[in-house]
């Protein structure tokens, strides 16, 4: 069975341990701003901090370090801020690694417009889920002859199976009517054309949710016309990732942007999608919305509605009144002076 | 006379690219690309501008072969009644004449084209008028002529 999203059956005031990873650069002070909200909001969360920079472990393979990976197979949901990746000759992407320890399978995020913070597009509301482990990123590459390269695009029954699938709960379990699978199935008749029969397959299971189909071009297109008109959509890795990118911007980018990371065994990692701003890291300017919203959504996947509808309504509610605000969102008030404003909101909702 | 051209190249990938388009497409220009980048980032460019109904396109083939063409659908509800919007075909005219090296032809029939739709007089269904397919040519037709 797929243990994605289903509602947490543990009861509210019951702590649980979530495996925190604050990352580099401004990381660690938009951690301190999270766990400070949540404490305010009295969430049931007791954070267990972790360093996830590579190792090289026995036989010069890198990983991640045993604890780390000890604490996020115990826990399950983790929450993670952005990495730098060192510069270190043959050292792994830090994401890529993370990926294929936990076989983190789908990329998830939600793209909501955010009143208060203005951008071209309004009323977006929509959900991007990418294929995350395969598709053209298979790094699957050869030489034919001299100036002629070819590049193999890996699409399997069972990784479109099991995003067509987990697209289907994630509609269910969070009350959207439709799910739409973008494709190029005209042109990439087998690969494609596997990936989209497996969604037609995953949409019999799922009568409630109601499933279209569009081509990726189409989808661009009418995407930056009226951004409005769409709702869930899966699609394979490199879809994704542009699909992905594109529909942040359309809310102001990845300040502001979450996303959920979701893995084989109940794992689920839950991060901010910006970088590691090393400009401005330590001094007290970051704005820690991308990194609180990843939080908010890691609370919904854990069933705690009720907290993470107080500190998404808190966080909402600061950006739109414009009067704290940090300096990307247009202010010029200090990360500290953002998070006491949204801690203040909810101890006026109790 | 020497012509001084500027140019600066950087290499960014397809998501940093859409991401920055849809946030200000103002800081691109010319944006060359494989095969499946080119599909997507083509038409999400045709629909920052307003769709395919107004956007021109060229295909450079080998041979010295050019072929122009309007890429929107043949549109079989509208076909015949003389509603249809001929903004992309004719944009694309322009582009032809300007491959040709016809730039002042293409700068009047741009103009005259460009005048007509900013006046939002004369305007076909697609781009929020009630005017017809003649009705509208008619007064790009007017436009070219007064610009002599």
């Amino acid at each position: 069975s797929i243990l994605c999203n289903k509602t947490c059956v543990c009861p509210a005031s019951q702590i649980q341990t979530v495996t925190l990873i604050p990352g580099d650069g401004i990381g660690p002070e938009i951690s301190n701003a999270v766990m400070k909200i949540f404490e305010a909001a009295k969430a049931p969360i007791r954070w267990e901090e972790r360093n996830v920079t590579a190792i090289r472990g026995p036989g010069g393979k890198w990983m991640i370090p045993p604890d780390a990976k000890e604490s996020m197979d115990k826990n399950k949901i983790g929450l993670k801020g952005p990495l730098k990746t060192p510069i270190a000759a043959g050292h792994p992407s830090m994401n890529l690694l993370l990926r294929k320890t936990f076989d983190l399978y789908a990329n998830v995020r939600p793209c909501v417009s955010i009143e208060g913070y203005q951008t071209p597009y309004t009323d977006v509301n929509l959900v991007t889920i990418r294929e995350n482990t395969e598709g053209e990123y298979s790094g699957i590459e050869h030489v034919i002859v001299d100036g002629v390269v070819q590049s193999i695009k890996l699409i399997t029954e069972q990784a479109s199976k099991r995003i067509a699938e987990y697209a289907f709960e994630y509609a269910r379990n969070n009350q959207r009517a439709s799910v739409t699978a973008v494709h190029k199935a005209n042109i990439m008749r087998m690969s494609d054309g596997l990936f989209l029969r497996k969604c037609r397959e995953a949409a019999e299971k799922y009568k409630d949710v109601k499933f279209t189909e569009m081509y990726l071009d189409t989808v661009c297109l009418n995407m930056v016309q009226d951004p409005t008109q769409f709702d869930v959509l899966v699609m394979p890795n490199l879809y994704g990732d542009i699909l992905s990118d594109l529909c942040a911007g359309l809310i102001g980018g990845l300040g502001v942007t979450p996303s959920g990371n979701i893995g084989a065994n109940g794992v689920a990692i839950f991060e901010s999608v910006h970088g590691t701003a090393p400009d401005i890291a330590g001094k007290d300017l970051a704005n820690p919305t991308a990194l609180l919203l990843s939080a908010v959504m890691m609370l919904r996947h854990m069933g705690l509605h009720g907290h993470a509808k107080k500190i998404e309504s808190a966080c909402f509610d600061t950006i739109r009144d414009r009067k704290v605000l940090t300096k990307d969102l247009g202010g010029n008030s200090k990360c500290s002076e953002f998070t006491e404003a949204i801690c203040q909101r909810m101890k006026d909702m109790d | 006379m020497m012509a001084l051209i500027l140019f600066r190249t950087f290499l960014t990938c397809p998501d940093a690219c859409v991401f920055q388009m849809v946030q200000d497409p103002t800081q691109f220009d010319v944006l060359v690309m494989p095969n499946l980048y080119g599909d997507i980032l083509s038409d999400l460019c045709a629909g920052l501008i307003g769709g395919l109904g107004v956007t021109p396109s060229g295909n450079i083939g080998a041979n010295g072969v050019a072929i122009f063409e309007s890429v929107h659908g043949t549109a079989p509800d509208i076909a015949g009644m003389d509603l249809a919007n001929p903004t992309a075909l004719l944009l694309s005219a322009v582009m032809m004449l300007r491959h040709m090296g016809l730039h002042d032809h293409a700068d009047k029939i741009q103009t005259a084209c460009f005048d007509t739709i900013r006046d939002k007089k004369v305007l076909t269904k697609d781009l929020g008028g009630s005017a017809k397919c003649s009705e509208f040519t008619a007064e790009i037709c007017r436009r070219v002529q007064d610009l002599g």
